[in-house]
């Protein structure tokens, strides 16, 4: 009994961790993905340096989420990794990319469009591939003796290609919500046309890929709209008409920070959605947390480690946000 | 099975070259992050502009270094599941909690104070920004430090049981795996290994200036401090690495044979081989230059005491010598280069010709790169002479592997090849021509220093930009 909270425990903090990793990179990455659309100069840098300090601290979540899942699940660390490991590798290589050019731009200014573009194609390709191994997990892999045993394309399917355009548009729109909030001028009047499209788009992806998931297999679909479960299965699209109203309205309204916090709502409540499908799974209907999980001493020593750490982590890392606060501006920050 | 060898062979080639080129920047951002912190205090507690100048000299080109690091290090911890399952499914409940600590205790604490320290100047009081640098300098040693642990547990496995799956597990207390029988050896000669590639980074950039201008100040501080550092840390540094041989001698005899070449047992004390042309093959070392008996002076500090030879271990447990056995060579003779350097050194300031001997300065030019080539050549010694296990005697390399696919192996190899010689050839390249330039001397005294540098804030950056529009 002792083992199965602590697994379950590990499972709500790397949850925790790949959702914190979600939202944090998934905001610059989708500044990445909508810098070709911000002309030259200043938009572009004002969007750049509106992330510049904290990239780095948004990206380490997915260090966590990744080295995570190696310690307290290393099973399914093994078998998710070879399964997918095309869209990881260029998931990789788009963020090396991605990641120098922050300084490189800056450094080469007769370079500074080549790697305008190495940012934004290698954010673009970090979403759409994070995006496929999402739905490459949710379609099931084929594992045998513990151990993956697919091919090498078994990711590659209609439904990845969904979950991949499905982030690389919800990425979109959290960097355009995001500069809303940071930025002024002309870059926040770009960012916000840009949102209202954005916003439509991710509903209707969300609403797709939500509606594709419950074909996927029947387990999913009982998960969903099996009574009584179904109650309260039933409150997340509600939730999520809300907070798309609301997000409307906000933008409607020229509010700066609710529309971020709404995106973020919407961001929240597709991954409860995705938790609900999943659950107790970490590889769908092969693998399941306990199966996965690493012994109890290991899981415990962390444990103790993250109790005391993840609250001190969260609280520099807001005090890093925090002493870079307001509006980025026209001259850096003020 | 022909297929699925080479797909080990190109797999391991894989992890080689991403962990070789991950590990050029630790081992010079270690070094450097503690400099800025050296600098930035030395400012505060003086108030001499020159620590200043440094420090936003040299942060410019750690940002680049850094930043190169991390995007090198995220790759690395996939590196593992990729194409090491099944060794990530048995190792993973000892050294996965150790590499969590890893994120939870250093690249987090690196990070949320990297923004402050790269681009707060302004924006915290000085004492907040002295800190957020001592913090990102801690986190590199943090770093280094759980690494460094589950490397050494890798190489001497020690605390550990095997449980029904076959996985390695905590057979009780974690302090016997983290405080396994090499770390502490191998912790110390890394970390020391990261500050002697700074400084000699720093050295040469400043001997460089020096040739052109002896009278820049900026210049002469930092070639004066790195000078001191090569002095002072060679000795040491060779007295590890001594000390962390005789460790490696009594946990993982046959590397240290292949390192010293020693196929035969010598029964009457060894010898010393300087060079030679080991072979496998044929279990000899061809034209040797051997100095008789110094070998067993060295490791066991008697000339005429006994040493085994690799004939005494199955054949198939060998580590391929001649890697081993020049990579050795090579970290070797050039710390001894640095020893020559630093004392070197030691004369010219004693003379009070620090500045002034030119053939010291292009002395130390020459040996600026040689931290780097140094370190890779030690973690090739300790990784390629760890062979042919993975985890030392009990996990063997070709049973640690993914089920691969050399197709998808090699196709990502050669993406990586491709990705990293271009992004970080860049980086590298915008590093040089950052070093070319000589420190500045009439920046703002303080308390306008440390300030924004051109480029790498944001302020400075856009104002430029926006004067070239207007
Ligand atoms: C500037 C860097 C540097 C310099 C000058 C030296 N080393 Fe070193 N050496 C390293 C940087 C390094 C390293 C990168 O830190 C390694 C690789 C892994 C490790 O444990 O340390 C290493 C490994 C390493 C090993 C392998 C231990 C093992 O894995 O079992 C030995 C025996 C030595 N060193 C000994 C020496 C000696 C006798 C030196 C005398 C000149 C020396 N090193 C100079
Ligand atoms: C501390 C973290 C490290 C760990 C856990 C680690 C682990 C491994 C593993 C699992 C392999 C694959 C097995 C093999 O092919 O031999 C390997 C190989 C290798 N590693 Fe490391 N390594 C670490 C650090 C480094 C560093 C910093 C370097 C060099 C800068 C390095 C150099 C190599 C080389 C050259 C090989 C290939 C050896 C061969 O194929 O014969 N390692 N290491
Ligand atoms: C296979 C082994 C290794 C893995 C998996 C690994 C992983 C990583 C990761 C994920 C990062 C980025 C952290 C961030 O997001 O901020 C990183 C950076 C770093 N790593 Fe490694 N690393 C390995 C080997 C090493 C070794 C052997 C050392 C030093 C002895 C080292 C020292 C550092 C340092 C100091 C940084 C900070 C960035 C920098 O200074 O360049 N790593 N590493």
């Amino acid at each position: 009994m002792a083992d199965i909270d602590l697994t379950t425990i590990w499972a709500g903090i790397i949850g925790f961790a790949v959702f914190a990793y979600v939202v944090m990179d998934g905001f610059d990455l989708g500044i990445g993905i909508l810098f070709p659309t911000f002309s030259v100069g200043e938009e572009r840098d004002q969007s750049m340096n509106s992330i510049a300090p904290v990239w780095d601290g948004n990206e380490t979540w997915l260090v966590l989420g990744g080295g995570g899942l190696f310690a307290a699940f290393p099973l399914a660390y093994a078998i998710i990794l070879p399964a997918t490991y095309p869209l990881i590798i260029a998931m990789l290589l788009g963020l090396v990319f991605r990641g120098v050019a922050f300084e490189f731009r800056w450094r080469d200014p007769r370079h500074r469009a080549f790697w305008d573009v190495a940012f934004s194609l290698g954010s673009v390709l970090a979403a759409f591939t994070q995006g496929m191994t999402l739905g490459a997990i949710l379609q099931g892999v084929h594992v045998e003796n513990d151990a993956y045993a697919g091919g090498w394309l078994d990711w590659l399917s209609p439904f990845s290609l969904l979950t991949g355009a499905a982030v690389v548009v919800g990425y979109a729109l959290l960097g355009a919500t995001w500069l809303i909030w940071k930025t002024e001028g002309s870059t926040q009047q770009r960012a916000r046309r840009l949102a209202l499209p954005l916003g439509v788009a991710t509903l209707l992806v969300l609403g797709a890929v939500s509606a594709a998931t419950p074909f996927l297999t029947y387990d999913y679909w009982r998960r969903w709209f099996a009574m009584p479960g179904v109650l309260l299965t039933a409150q997340v699209p509600l939730l999520v008409a809300i907070c798309a109203v609301t997000f409307f309205w906000s933008l409607k309204r020229g509010a700066e920070r609710l529309p971020f916090m709404t995106a973020l709502g919407l961001f929240f409540l597709g991954f409860v959605g995705l938790g609900i499908s999943i659950y107790p799974y970490v590889v769908p209907r092969a693998v399941t947390i306990w199966d996965a999980a690493a012994p109890p001493q290991s899981q415990l020593f962390m444990l103790v480690g993250a109790a005391v750490i993840i609250p001190i982590i969260l609280a520099y890392t807001g005090w890093a946000y925090w002493v870079f606060r307001g509006k980025v501006g026209t001259h850096g920050y003020h | 099975m022909f297929e699925n060898l080479d797909a080990v062979i190109l797999a391991r080639a894989q992890f080689a070259f991403t962990v070789s080129f991950h590990f050029i920047f630790p081992a010079f951002s270690i070094g450097t992050a503690s400099y800025l912190m050296v600098l930035e205090g030395l400012w505060l507690k003086t108030g001499n502009g020159v620590y200043a100048n440094l420090y936003r000299y040299w942060i410019k080109i750690f940002a680049i270094a850094f930043g190169m690091g991390v995007v090198s290090g995220v790759v690395m911890s996939y590196q593992f599941g990729t194409n090491w399952s099944v060794f990530s499914t048995k190792a993973g409940p000892v050294i996965g909690p150790l590499m969590a600590y890893e994120v939870l205790t250093a690249f987090f604490l690196e990070a949320g104070f990297l923004g402050v320290m790269l681009f707060g100047m302004n924006k915290v009081g000085k004492r907040l920004h002295f800190f957020a640098t001592c913090m990102v300098a801690l986190g590199t040693l943090i770093s280094a430090t759980w690494i460094i642990s589950v490397n050494s547990w890798m190489q001497t496995p020690a605390g550990y049981a095997i449980n029904e799956k076959g996985q390695f597990v905590p057979a009780g207390s974690w302090l016997p795996i983290i405080f396994n029988p090499s770390f502490p050896y191998r912790l110390v000669h890394t970390v020391i290994g990261a500050y002697l590639t700074t400084a000699m980074v720093v050295g040469a950039v400043g001997a460089w200036h020096l040739l052109r201008d002896r009278a820049n100040p900026g210049a002469r501080k930092m070639f004066s401090m790195a000078m001191w550092m090569a002095a002072l840390l060679t000795p040491i540094q060779i007295f590890v690495g001594d000390a962390h041989g005789l460790n490696t001698l009594e946990h993982q005899p046959a590397k240290v044979l292949a390192m010293e070449g020693h196929y035969e047992p010598s029964p009457n004390g060894a010898s010393l081989i300087l060079f030679g042309l080991p072979s496998n093959e044929t279990a000899e070392v061809h034209y040797k230059i051997e100095v008789p008996h110094l070998g067993s002076l060295i490791l066991k500090h008697d000339p005429n005491a006994p040493l085994p030879g690799l004939s005494d271990f199955p054949r198939d447990q060998w580590p391929p010598v001649p890697i081993v056995f020049w990579s050795f060579r090579i970290m070797v003779g050039l710390g001894f280069a640095m020893l020559g350097l630093g004392l070197w050194s030691l004369l010219a300031r004693w003379r009070g010709a620090l500045y002034d001997w030119s053939w010291l300065h292009r002395a130390s030019i020459a040996l600026g790169p040689s931290g780097f080539v140094a370190v890779l050549a030690g973690w090739v010694t300790t990784e390629v002479g760890r062979q042919p296990f993975t985890v030392y005697g009990l996990l063997r390399t070709s049973e640690s592997h993914s089920p691969l696919d050399a197709a998808a192996v090699a196709t990502s190899l050669i993406a990586f090849i491709v990705v990293y010689f271009s992004a970080f050839g860049a980086g590298t390249y915008y590093m040089l021509r950052m070093m070319a330039k000589p420190p500045q001397a009439g920046e703002p005294e303080p308390p306008k220093i440390p300030q924004r540098a051109a480029g790498i804030t944001p302020a400075a950056a856009v104002a430029t930009s926006t004067e070239r529009k207007a």
